[in-house]
């Protein structure tokens, strides 16, 4: 998997923005065909951009910066629960909700930054397992803040703006997700290849060089965790206030080696990887894991055997690579 | 007093059962350097076909047990051959992960999709079933048959890693892998053996263990964690610290369900937390560099 990271060529003067702007149109282009198409599957297609936000989170931290977690929906249910928790005890405004998601899901990864970050290989995934299994057995636990195994119910969120009301459709909840979905993707994609991006990448290919020229690794890769962990919070306070109940579920181990799953089968690494390999796997579970649960374990566990025997790199690296050779034929090499 | 002596069984029964699942798990570990996370998939593999062996082909305990250990090595072989052969010892724990993921759901859907989706039990002979007079008090017979099974397990291991010739090549390619194939040890016959043991050793304890985990659909999922979390705690690779992981995990989660039910799972990983952070390759493991 350790390849060269950053084959960077410096580009010729070219629009600002460019690359960001199409990502946005082709996310918003994407999101009319589901509006538009299936208007009666937008309650799922909202849940499907909450979890689509701890893909990309979950991305930052392994795909970015090389580390193995197996805990990652701690930070995800944990501020599910903030919002939710917010939401119950009287702020209902939508935006307020989700700072209060972002808040809890930095604070949450930066706590497991701290921890995971320290160590690498078995005991850093253990640590993370752990962490995670601890913050679900916590929300299980205090039952008069999160309800239990009962869950928290009764979320109802006020107006966007104070003019657009949540719908049963889940029109309002589906375009606001969508247009928050555009926002952070547009400062991730900014991110991730700004200075302290491409050191993250330089950590992950080789952490003992990047220490040797003098880079204070650990810090920094608390630091990501702490962005990662505000992207997993927007998911989880978008799903807190999008569907009105938060489960233990929403911070379970299940949940953790779904996301896991669904990057890998996208492509760490890329930021596109990470959405392609959430809206594939949520799309063909909805469709599968209704007719058998268990054919559908069956059939994640052969494609995920056959990724990683024979795209290891993920679904999104084919069309990558056409997506440069395309753009490779009108440039001089 | 009571309650004291109902956790100390439980929790040596209980330490037991992990110790028989988990060692094979560690050793694998140890030599191969794969975080096995389909550990537990093949338990159940084990779990099942003892159920079915006794309540089907209704035949005595001791033989549905061999049944399924040998059932299991044999269904593990292709797994072995294909996939885990490209695994061995490559440093990127996140492919491992992903891999062995793979492989757990694909036995949990083939399982269920084989022997139905439902809590299997496997039934107790007679010998077992009762309770056990031990002067001053009785405790269940099958208690104690696990915590037996659990002591000859680690002092049959023993012996073979310690006394005989096997046990000697598999501790040289455990320190040396490259060195031990230059001097003429076939390291993929020793994997190979070693990873037959190892799920022979899962199925035999996810058959005897039956009584303490229960078999059912997910145990695959249920208890990945709680293996590799005893063999991380306790070191890869050592017996040792694997048969004083799960008696220490064993104990902290008995004692925490006894005590404040409620608060059980969360003790077990705070102590996992504690225990990891201050000693990073275990308690009785030694760094791989």
């Amino acid at each position: 998997m350790t390849d060269v990271a950053i084959n960077h060529v410096p580009r010729k003067r070219s629009i600002p923005f460019a690359q960001e702007g199409l990502g946005a149109l082709a996310i918003i282009a994407l999101g009319a065909v589901g509006y538009f198409l299936f208007p009666d599957d937008l309650a799922f297609l909202t849940r499907l951009i909450g979890i689509a936000f701890l893909v990309l989170s979950l991305d930052l931290v392994t795909g970015y910066c090389g580390i193995a977690t197996l805990g990652h929906a701690a930070q995800f249910g944990v501020a599910a629960y903030a919002a939710g928790i917010a939401c119950v005890r009287g702020v209902t405004d939508p935006i307020a909700l989700l700072a209060v998601g972002v808040v809890a899901g930095t604070l949450m990864g930066l706590i497991s930054g701290a921890l995971i970050a320290r160590f690498r290989g078995l005991p850093q995934l253990v640590l993370s397992i752990a962490v995670g299994q601890l913050v679900a057995a916590l929300a299980n636990k205090l039952q008069w803040l999160t309800g239990g195994s009962d869950g928290l119910s009764g979320i109802a969120p006020g107006k966007v703006f104070g003019i657009f009301n949540f719908d049963i459709y889940s029109r309002t909840a589906f375009l606001f997700s969508l247009a928050i979905l555009v926002v952070v993707f547009v400062a991730l994609s900014r991110f991730v290849r700004s200075p302290f991006g491409l050191l993250c990448r330089g950590i992950k290919d080789d952490d003992l060089r990047a220490r040797m020229i003098g880079v204070a690794v650990y810090p920094r890769l608390v630091i990501m965790y702490g962005v990662a962990g505000a992207v997993a919070g927007v998911g989880g306070a978008l799903t807190a206030i999008s569907t009105g109940v938060v489960g233990l579920d929403s911070v379970g181990f299940e949940r953790s080696a779904e996301v896991l799953v669904m990057l890998v089968l996208g492509g760490a690494g890329h930021l596109w990887g990470a959405l392609a390999g959430a809206l594939i796997f949520q799309i063909f579970e909805h469709i599968v894991s209704a007719a058998n649960p268990f054919h559908w374990m069956m059939l994640v566990g052969l494609l995920l055997i056959l990724i990683v025997v024979f795209a290891p790199r993920g679904l999104i690296e084919p069309v990558l690579m056409l997506v440069r050779r395309t753009a490779g034929k009108g440039r001089p090499s | 007093m009571r309650t004291a002596l109902n956790i100390a069984t439980d929790a040596l029964a209980y330490g037991m059962v992990l110790f028989i699942i988990s060692i094979g798990l560690s050793i694998m570990m140890g030599l191969m350097r794969v975080v096995n996370l389909a550990h537990g998939a093949f338990a159940m593999i084990g779990g099942y076909l003892a159920s079915y062996a006794i309540r089907d082909l209704h035949v005595h305990y001791g033989v549905a047990i061999l049944i399924a250990v040998v059932g299991t090595i044999i269904v593990s072989i292709p797994f072995e051959l294909l996939l885990y052969r490209r695994i061995y010892r490559k440093s990127d724990p996140l492919i491992q992960v992903l891999m062995t993921i793979g492989i757990t759901f694909f036995i949990i859907g083939v399982v269920n999709y084989v022997f139905g989706p439902s809590l299997k039990t496997i039934p107790l002979p007679a010998l077992l079933s009762g309770p056990f007079d031990i002067g001053f008090r009785s405790v269940p017979t099958h208690r104690l048959f696990v915590i037996a099974c659990g002591v000859a397990t680690a002092l049959a291991l023993w012996l073979l890693i310690e006394k005989t010739e096997f046990g000697i090549k598999l501790r040289a390619s455990v320190d040396h892998s490259g060195m031990a194939d230059a001097l003429g040890i076939r390291t993929e016959i020793i994997y190979a053996v070693t990873f037959a043991l190892a799920i022979g050793l899962g199925a035999f304890g996810g058959v005897v263990g039956a009584e303490i985990l229960p078999i059912e659909p997910f145990y695959a999922l249920r208890y990945m964690v709680t293996f590799l979390v005893v063999v991380s705690v306790g070191g890869a690779g050592s017996i040792m610290g694997a048969l004083s992981a799960s008696l220490l995990l064993g104990l902290a989660d008995t004692t925490g369900k006894y005590l404040a039910p409620e608060f059980g799972e969360f003790f077990f990983y705070l102590t996992v937390i504690v225990i990891v952070f201050l000693f990073p390759h275990g308690l009785f493991g030694r760094s791989h560099a």
